[in-house]
């Protein structure tokens, strides 16, 4: 224990806090409304990267650029990873502020074979490195993973569907991640109060013995002890966090303790840190208005902090990187929003996170998401709209949607899916082919590229020019088949998830009773609703194979597109939306009684979506990306930013309400002639975006020549950031598929 | 059933008086073209043959989508709260003057039923046949003036300089407010002597001028040339160096307008 600690023990660590409902019980909302100290200024408070946290960046810029080159630095393939299956490791242990890795070094990958034994071995194997043959007899001989008990129930329909790419990116053979830990109640509480906390919780629940009410005891249990593993880990570093953290320093330590926690337990697909700034800016600005804490050392604690959440690492497979490119871990921190009282959410510490990105330089990850309200302070909106032409780093969501459905103190986890903090979690669910889908209506449940029957007991359209009534009477039921296909699979992954590869630590900073959310997705909407307009408006004839497969469509006249406003194109995407999900709502089942959702967002994986999905009758080549999440196809947006954005922002949130991506590049030059021009011209445009009801928007601003320099001289771009769809990479990360399709994408010349 | 007689004629006395005009392209979201973020319509049709012309699929008028008034509005109409709170409507070309009563009535319907700040992208030549009260729906004209010595103007354009020198005087004394743009290409326009002289008539037109923009010449346009089966005597030139350009920004600096 360091000295710092063991003074705090006698101070009160709730001094000076106003008082409230929060004390009795955990509730962490309560605490930040009535402490919250909302900043309505500008940046002009915040101050420069320190020597110190310039050393410690440029000692982790050594082993980052060794990462670059070899994929992955080192492994510790000797165990399993557990909370506290490490000792304490350091980037440099005299001079960090704020302490803990996920191993005993840093950027060295941990192994979790609860998952599956065999994704660790291919991890392991694509990077040169060996599994130890203990871990490997343990999880052979008398340990079962998650992905060996989704494929010992999966069905055939299910698999023939997973194999032919009509559903993809299933999380079963991967962590599936999007749960954030209410990691803030470590620090206000103290590990001791929330075991206590869990124990009444598992004292309440009562017989009978149903399989719910055993496994609810079950699980509370295995929280009870992963919390105490929490304490356990934090002694390795020197710190007691039994009791409340009584400084700035340990509230950002001890919250950084528990998502520690959750990182070094879980491979999670998404490992969200939920909505910590404003929650820490309380105690920061505690210890400054004590005159124990200035603005610079602030800022410090918080760089240092946000380097620790940039070297989270997952060893993951090659299959798992071509849909998920460049190493994300998603570890989204939500910043800024409204409360429901009318005050806003902003704080200083909103403008020290988004500060990081000049202090360190830009980098994809933690993935800064701005939670935007048309009412955030003008301070607030012009510094977003600066970091973003600066950086390219920074998402936005639309809080005015967010709000009235999840309160004031929702995160977002991974992209676009927001949830109540510490009180409701999704199991997520990938994507649906929407194209693809299209395409079996049309063959009858036979894939395009293989010739292989997928779907059975369908007649395909043997016409040679498609008629839109007939197509639609055909589509509908094959929605069916593969709704149902889906949410069977979905069900059968998040048993087999919560049985062999429970989230305990993440789960033991939730509510004992959560919200749990079924979230499903659609990809290529894009493509289908272009289809369906080319097919409606234009004349679109059939070319088929030897074998009568149709394999080529041939459009003769013009189709209004999806992405230019035309309500003849954006109708069909609506309908496309809605009566998916009405599908997947009307599924018999959904395991724990999860309410059903789906997002429009595919991440990276629009690169292999549309190398698994044969020519469409938009006029899309065979293999070419589809678009990304919501947006329209590449070029088919004619009229601008404005339209394509309008377009995008008639996706009805109530029938998506996992999220809707969209993904904007402009060139600096198209927002403005001055700065000044372009942080206001952007901020507007967020504005309008939001008033208009759009969901999500990617900001990316630079131009296309420094990405195709960056792709001919990686070596010069090591922290050249891109946002994709839902997250930010190192553009030198992604495949040269992926760095094409960004570079492709619709570039604004205007805005 | 037959048609009241009135109706008919209401019917025919709209379509008698339905101004159509030719548009070349929209976009939603211009930050470069006036004030804010912008709409603009790029009308097809334009009697000058400017050696750097990035749009050079503008220049005759049947090659842009043949629209009406009403047309032009509808596609305006739900952009319009957006554009009142972020910045405003712009008609560009081509050349917008060469459509006058299309132009005009668009500018009006813009102003009337949305609210909307205007802006005509102009190089001015055309403006003699049109009334002052023409421009009463315009809030600022940006002029595009290519050079500042006649032969060098006629060179540049294949027409002459004076009447858009009439032109700015003429918004001058109507105080219509003004943003001036010069494209700076070198070997062309970059001539120092050249650009004082610009600068000083652009000193003598007052306080109406708002800015200045010097828009460093590019090649983004050279690709449609060549899609257009034209000689393009430009393809070798390169872009401004940034010292030529804060020189030439600094000669309009050094006479006190806002330059960018």
């Amino acid at each position: 224990m360091d000295a710092a600690n063991k003074e705090m023990l006698a101070v009160d660590p709730w001094r000076e806090f106003v008082a409230g409902d929060w004390q009795a019980r955990v509730d962490v909302r309560d605490f930040i409304q009535n402490n919250i100290t909302p900043y309505e200024g500008d940046a002009a408070f915040l101050a420069g990267a320190t020597a110190r946290t310039q050393g410690i960046w440029d000692t982790l810029s050594v082993l980052l650029k060794e990462e670059r080159a070899r994929g992955v630095l080192d492994v510790s393939a000797d165990r399993g990873a557990s909370i506290t299956a490490h000792d304490a490791g350091y980037i440099d242990e005299k001079n960090e502020l704020i302490v803990g890795l996920q191993t005993d070094a840093p950027l060295k990958r941990a192994i979790m074979p609860n998952g599956g034994l065999r994704m660790v071995e291919n991890g392991l194997e694509a990077f040169g490195f060996k599994i130890d043959p203990m871990v490997k007899e343990i999880w052979e001989k008398y340990r079962k993973s998650h992905n060996q008990g989704v494929f010992d129930a999966y069905t055939p329909a299910i698999l023939a569907a997973r194999k032919s790419g009509v559903i993809t990116g299933l999380p079963d053979a991967y962590g599936r991640g999007r749960i954030i830990g209410d990691y803030r109640r470590v620090a206000l509480y103290g590990v001791d109060f929330l075991m206590a906390e869990r124990k009444k919780d598992w004292m309440a629940i009562k017989p009978p013995m149903t399989d719910d009410v055993i496994r609810l005891r079950e699980e509370c249990s295995e929280q009870y002890r992963a919390l105490n593993e929490l304490k356990v880990m934090a002694a390795k570093y020197g710190y007691d966090i039994a009791r409340p953290a009584a400084t700035a320093r340990e509230a950002i330590q001890w919250t950084y303790f528990a998502y520690l926690a959750a990182v070094k337990e879980q491979n999670g697909a998404a490992m969200s840190f939920g909505r910590v700034s404003t929650f820490l800016d309380i105690f920061i600005e505690r210890d400054i208005k004590a005159g124990v804490l200035n603005e610079e050392q602030a800022q410090e604690m918080i760089d240092d902090l946000v380097i620790k959440l940039r070297i989270v690492r997952f060893l993951r497979t090659p299959d798992y990187d071509a849909l998920f490119s460049g190493d994300p871990t998603w570890v989204t921190e939500s910043i800024a929003g409204m409360g429901l009282d009318g005050r806003t959410l902003v704080t200083k510490n909103s403008f020290r996170f988004l500060n990081t990105l000049y202090n360190l330089g830009p980098a994809p990850e933690p993935n800064l998401t701005v939670l935007w309200s048309t009412q955030l302070p003008r301070g607030f909106k012009d510094f977003a709209a600066k970091v973003s032409i600066d950086t390219s780093a920074i998402q936005y969501e639309n809080d005015d949607l967010m709000r009235p459905k999840w309160g004031d103190d929702y995160g977002i986890a991974c992209c676009v899916s927001a949830m109540a903090i510490g009180k409701q979690m999704q199991f997520f669910g990938a994507r649906a082919n929407l194209g693809k889908t299209l395409l079996y209506a049309i063959n009858g449940g036979v894939d395009e590229k293989s010739g292989a029957t997928v779907a059975r007991g369908f007649e395909p359209i043997t016409s040679d020019v498609l008629d839109y009534d007939e197509v639609m009477a055909k589509f509908l039921p094959m929605m069916d088949w593969v709704v149902e296909t889906y949410v069977d699979a979905l069900n059968t992954i998040h048993y087999m998830h919560d049985k062999y590869s429970y989230e305990r630590i993440e789960m033991a900073l939730h509510d004992r009773d959560i919200l749990r959310t079924m979230a499903c997705g659609i990809a290529g909407l894009s493509v289908a609703a272009d289809s369906l307009s080319a097919i409606k408006h234009a004349k679109v004839h059939v070319i088929r194979n030897e074998d009568g497969l149709a394999v080529d469509y041939k459009i003769e006249g013009e189709y209004p597109a999806y992405g230019n406003n035309d309500d003849r194109a954006d109708s069909i995407a609506v309908w496309l939306t809605e009566t998916f999900m009405e599908k997947i709502k009307a599924q018999p089942h959904f395991y724990r009684n999860a309410t059903p959702t789906q997002s429009v967002l595919t991440i990276t994986s629009n690169v292999v979506y549309g190398k698994k999905t044969g020519n469409t009758p938009c006029g899309r080549r065979s293999g070419e990306p589809f678009s990304p999440g919501a947006n329209p196809m590449n070029g088919r947006d004619v009229k601008g930013f404005v339209a394509s954005g309008a377009s995008v922002a008639k996706i009805p949130y109530s029938a998506a309400l996992d999220g809707i991506s969209w993904t904007s590049s402009a060139t600096p030059d198209a927002l403005g002639h001055t700065a000044e021009e372009r942080i206001r011209n952007l901020a507007n445009c967020l504005d309008g975006y939001v008033a208009a009801g759009g969901f999500h928007v990617n900001v990316n601003v630079f131009n296309r020549d420094t990405l195709i320099d960056a792709m001919e001289h990686p070596e010069e771009y090591p922290q050249l950031t891109v946002r994709v769809s839902g997250y930010a990479v190192n553009f030198v990360k992604l495949t040269r598929e992926q760095q094409l399709d960004v570079i492709n994408r619709t570039f604004h010349g205007k805005m | 059933m037959t048609t009241p007689v009135t109706e008919i004629a209401v019917n025919f006395v709209a379509e008698r008086t339905e101004v159509k005009g030719f548009i070349h392209s929209l976009e939603t979201g211009a930050a470069v073209d006036g004030p804010g973020v912008r709409f603009v319509f790029f009308t097809s049709g334009c009697q000058f043959r400017c050696l750097y012309c990035h749009n050079p699929d503008t220049w005759k008028l049947h090659h842009g989508r043949e629209m009406s008034v009403e047309d032009a509005l509808a596609e305006l109409k739900p952009y319009a709260g957006f554009l009142k709170f972020a910045g405003g409507v712009t008609i560009s070309g081509g050349e917008p003057m060469m459509q006058p009563d299309f132009v005009g009535a668009v500018f009006k319907g813009a102003k009337e039923r949305f609210g909307l700040h205007t802006t005509l992208d102009t190089q001015g030549y055309l403006h003699e046949s049109l009334p002052d009260a023409w421009f009463e729906a315009v809030d600022l004209v940006m002029l595009d003036i290519k050079h500042s010595d006649p032969e060098q103007y006629k060179k540049i354009t294949a027409q002459p300089l004076q009447p858009t020198l009439d032109f700015a005087r003429r918004m001058a004394k109507m105080g219509k407010k003004m943003w001036i743009r010069y494209v700076l290409v070198p070997g062309l326009t970059d001539g120092f002597d050249d650009v004082e002289r610009l600068a000083d008539f652009v000193a003598s037109l007052g306080e109406v001028v708002e800015r200045v923009e010097v828009l460093p010449f590019h090649q983004l346009g050279q690709s449609k040339w060549t899609e257009l089966g034209m000689a393009y005597e430009l393809a070798d030139t390169l872009p401004p160096s940034a010292e030529c350009v804060a020189r030439v920004r600094g000669q309009f600096a050094a006479r006190g307008f806002f330059v960018s």
